[in-house]
């Protein structure tokens, strides 16, 4: 008996190209929308018009006599079946949270909420049917504005009593992390530099690409639901908790997903609808969103307003951080909702050794659409605030930028480092990333030739942005989500299944839905296991194949789910020594493993694993009181998160006639630790690059004074395309997370977090000559030509010229109005 | 209902459609060509992109009656068999594709834009692109992916 596999090179580092893309380059896909049951039916929503009203009658007669029209259901149709949607973070133990029923029967608190669904034999029929559901509403006044909100003028949810739902607070001070930020601010404001801004957040829209879709077949012993999710598994204890069906009577699967960036981290009131009506008419249902209902209803991320106060020494070395935030959660608590905030309150501090930290939230409700995770979750706003704040100071000591953060920032050194936020940061190195992006960028030159456009007062000005960025990723150690009383744990499930005829199946919790988890995990489990690649199978999104699992989001699945494979390989390994040292008649003690042959140490003796596993399977020659199995699995806690971080560096060309914005050059040097599969690391970054660019150039969720949103359309909400990003110049440093087997760090969210600071900053940056110090994003060429011009007494533009939703012509249609840009 | 004929992916079909029926709802309703999907109400996406007589249209722009006695290829019907198409090859090459719900239209558009220009400067790529939208890879790789099936096809 002699070894058969041959050594391979090392999987891990490779850019494998993806498993998952025969499928998708194909058409071959499995969509929710794609699903076809026999006798299915499908539903269409009638949808409130009004953000907030009481629902005085609904008569369903006409649409119930339409052609092929099956049923029509109100709220008060469904009752208990639908269950509600859950909140499973409750911020603090006095958080007011409104009661959040799948479809009302008696009030609605935004526009876009549902208040009957017709089932009819096609989409297009219970569509044409749902016109006729003639709905009497009673308007009630909406509380649209956040700040107006906060202050409780008009009520969101009038039996709540305020619009006030929690207030979150740390305090370094209290908490024993460091010293008092108030103190630390008023010793400043004596004899030192105190900086203060209040920054906005705007609202955004996930905007995947794939609607969301659902499809529940109520017939069999297990009701099964087909969804465009990123949590079937939490979506399923969702829909078991609130509806009394056993949990272990439903299989949730998510099948093809197409994209979610935080969106499709939902329990949805769609999902629990289709769910009672199937089980209801006991037949399958499907419903799927058009696009403008997802931009309306599907979750929203974003909106705050940030008050900051940064203090520092005359020399610029930072003193202390005081950050009070007030965040829209919209009309309900979403899944996560209020902890979105809470996810960035460890965050504003950064890579900078604050002495002094104070973080407060206000969470308050309106009658939007709900907010929740959207790509960085907290971490993007933490980072946008104090990425801006150290340009704002590099100008007070007059600096470089670069040069106030490095005299700031935690040294290669230093780590381990504790910081003022009380998270011990295991490694990093901010000097390697920013040297390597200088160079990368043309540092030097780019601000020689933007000095050389100012003295000429060039036309078009040159701006240079920086983020040097980090972030906690890896959601999350369970016991320090428990302290934070967030409602679940944060571990990974992994299975190995070791199939006879050597093939490996790798059954993980995590839900992909574009990230290359097909081909990453079958790159980790190859090293480990010493099987081929293309041996591999990555089975996952469906609770009955995958039954235990925290899903995808938060960077999470490789740091975490990652690190489960790796234990669950490792199970195999030790179970298969035995029966290796059994069949080479050796001790277990002399039987070595690696690059997958089991050989007895100092002789040449040896099986591959496949061999092992065939044996196993057949089990005819197995060592006294061994199972027959290899099969293992694994359920990793972590014990820490971990802190990617790098340098991000931005040109941006400012038409100063028509405030007009161009990226002309975007370089990043990310360090993620050791990478696994390059190609798709570089991926994640350019996705994530351009959804924070979007945040700082073009996106915005508007509503008008009636609560309407107005951006409900991809012609509206303006997502980028091809023709207005750039190509990128992604790099890397390397130093490796010492919190996992892999060293490895998330990068999901990296590109979205880093990047838009560092658009801004380049933006303003460009145009601070004009005496700017803030835009307000998105900085569309109006909000730039406005600030340019804010201090220099022009003659005001009026009539057809005259831009729109401004108080001064007239169109008070925004409910966050954009004046301030510039101030 | 009107009946239609017409050529769709090399095969015959015949049937009676809703006049108000759009061309992707019969490829994916009628056909089952659910590689073709829909992504907007707005023809904003470019997700459902097709070949009708061998240019790009966006198949929610299309009434299925307007298809009636022409040719569609979708991206179920672009590959030679196994032999994948040079774009199809070229997005998996670029990791032009990350959740792949664009990627049909994509794929369509950039053979489009390929007939039309085969050598086309990043730039013209860019612009050619701009129809068809993507959450996933910030066009970066997608851009990548029609300049290598360029310099592929030389």
């Amino acid at each position: 008996m002699t070894a058969t596999a041959e050594k391979p090179d090392l999987e891990i580092g490779r850019d494998r190209r993806r498993k998952e893309d025969q499928r998708l380059i194909t058409g071959r896909t499995r969509w929710t929308d794609n699903l076809a049951l026999p006798g299915m039916l499908h539903l269409a929503m009638v949808r409130s018009p009004h953000a907030h009203a009481k629902i005085v009658s609904i008569d369903t007669e006409a649409a119930k006599q339409a052609p092929n029209v099956v049923a029509v259901f109100t709220g008060a149709d469904l009752g208990a079946n639908q269950g509600a949607c859950i909140n499973a973070w409750a911020i603090t133990p006095d958080q007011v949270t409104p009661p959040h029923v799948p479809m009302p029967s008696d009030r609605v608190a935004f526009a876009g909420e549902t208040v009957a669904v017709v089932v009819a034999r096609s989409a297009a029929e219970a569509r044409d049917a749902a016109e006729l559901v003639d709905v009497e509403y009673e308007e009630l006044p909406a509380a649209l504005d956040l700040k107006e909100s906060a202050a409780d003028t008009v009520l969101a949810h009038p039996d709540l009593g305020t619009n006030k739902s929690a207030y979150w607070v740390f305090d370094s001070a209290e908490a024993g992390t460091g010293g008092s930020a108030d103190e630390a601010i008023e010793k400043a404001r004596g004899d030192g530099i105190v900086i203060e801004r209040e920054y906005r957040q705007q609202r955004l829209i996930p905007a995947f690409m794939e609607p969301r879709s659902t499809v529940v077949d109520p017939t069999g012993e297990q009701i099964t639901v087909w969804s465009a999710t990123q949590i079937p598994h939490i979506l399923r204890f969702a829909i078991a908790a609130t509806t009394g069906v056993p949990e272990s009577k439903i299989r949730v699967i998510a099948p093809d997903v197409g994209g979610g960036f935080g969106g499709k981290l939902q329990q949805t009131p769609e999902e629990m609808i289709t769910f009672a009506v199937a089980r209801m008419l006991g037949k399958p249902v499907k419903y799927t969103e058009t696009r403008s209902e997802s931009l309306m209803t599907a979750h929203h991320g974003r909106d705050q307003w940030q008050k900051l106060t940064l203090s520092a020494e005359k020399d610029g070395t930072v003193t202390g951080l005081k950050v009070e935030l007030t965040a829209d959660l919209g009309a309900y608590i979403a899944i996560v909702g209020g902890g979105v905030p809470v996810l960035g309150a460890f965050m504003f501090n950064a890579i900078y050794k604050f002495p002094a930290y104070h973080f407060a939230c206000q969470t308050v409700l309106t009658n939007k659409t709900w907010t929740d995770a959207y790509r960085g979750a907290g971490r993007p706003e933490a980072t946008y605030a104090i990425e801006r704040l150290m340009d704002e100071l590099a100008i007070e000591v007059g600096v470089d930028p670069l040069e106030i953060r490095e005299k700031n920032w935690i040294k290669h050194e230093e780590f381990p480092f504790t910081t003022v936020a009380g998270l011990e940061y295991d490694s990093g190195n901010y000097e390697a990333a920013t040297a390597k992006a200088r160079a990368a960028f043309g540092y030097d030159e780019l601000r020689a030739e933007q000095q050389q456009r100012r003295d000429s007062k060039d036309r078009i000005q040159l701006g240079i942005g920086i983020s040097t960025f980090t972030e906690m990723c890896g959601l999350a150690p369970s016991r320090v989500l428990g302290s934070l009383s967030y409602g679940a744990g944060g571990w990974e499930h992994a299975s190995v299944r070791m199939l006879a005829t050597g093939k490996v199946e790798v059954v993980t919790g995590a839900s992909a839905h574009g990230q290359g988890h097909e081909t990453a995990f079958s790159q980790i489990v190859a090293d480990r296991l010493g099987v081929a690649f293309e041996d591999i199978e990555v089975l996952h999104g469906d609770t009955q194949i995958a039954h235990k699992g925290m899903d995808t989001y938060g960077s999470r699945s490789l740091v975490v789910g990652g690190e489960a494979l790796v234990k669950a390989a490792d199970k195999v390994i030790e179970k298969a020594k035995p029966i290796a040292a059994h069949l080479l008649e050796a001790s277990v003690d002399d039987i070595e493993f690696s690059a997958g042959r089991f050989s007895v140490r100092g002789t040449d003796q040896g099986l591959a694993m496949a061999e092992i596993a065939m044996a196993t399977f057949l089990a005819h020659n197995l060592p006294d009181g061994i199972e027959p199995s290899l099969d293992s699995e694994a359920t990793y806690d972590p014990v820490n998160f971990n802190y990617p971080h790098g340098t991000h560096l931005c040109a941006m060309e400012v038409d100063t006639e028509t405030g007009g914005v161009l990226m002309r050059k975007y370089v990043c040097v990310d360090d993620i630790g050791n990478i696994i599969n390059p190609m798709i690391v570089e991926g994640q970054v350019h996705g994530g690059l351009a959804q924070g660019i979007a945040q700082a150039l073009w996106e915005e969720a508007v509503y008008d004074d009636s609560g309407t949103l107005v951006s409900g359309s991809f012609v509206d909400y303006l997502l980028p395309t091809a023709a207005d990003t750039i190509s990128f110049e992604v790099d890397h440093t390397t130093t490796a997370s010492t919190t996992n087997t892999l060293g490895t760090k998330g990068v999901g969210e990296a590109g979205t977090i880093a990047s838009t600071p560092a658009v801004v900053n380049a933006v303003v940056d460009a145009v601070r000559q004009f005496g700017v110090n803030d835009i307000q994003m998105p900085c569309t060429p109006e909000r730039v030509w406005r600030a340019i011009h804010a201090n220099d007494g022009d003659a005001a533009t009026e009539g057809a010229a005259a831009p729109h939703f401004t108080e001064e012509t007239g169109m008070q249609g925004q409910t966050d109005r954009t004046d301030g840009a510039g101030e | 209902m009107a009946r239609i004929e017409l050529t769709v992916d090399g095969a015959k079909v015949s049937d009676d459609v809703e006049p108000r029926m759009l061309l992707v709802q019969y490829l994916r309703e009628k056909l089952g060509k659910t590689g073709t999907v829909i992504g907007c109400d707005t023809s904003n996406c470019g997700a459902c992109t097709v070949h009708l007589d061998g240019r790009s249209v966006k198949s929610c722009n299309v009434l299925a009656v307007q298809a009636n006695g022409h040719e569609v290829t979708t991206i179920e019907g672009l590959a030679n068999g196994d032999e994948l198409h040079q774009v199809q090859e070229s997005f998996r090459e670029c990791h032009g594709l990350q959740c792949g719900f664009c990627t049909p239209g994509m794929i369509m558009q950039a053979v489009d834009l390929l007939n039309e220009n085969p050598s086309p400067t990043e730039a013209e790529v860019r612009e050619g692109m701009e129809g068809n939208l993507c959450r996933c890879t910030g066009y970066h790789n997608i851009v990548k992916s029609v300049l290598h099936a360029a310099g592929g096809a030389k």
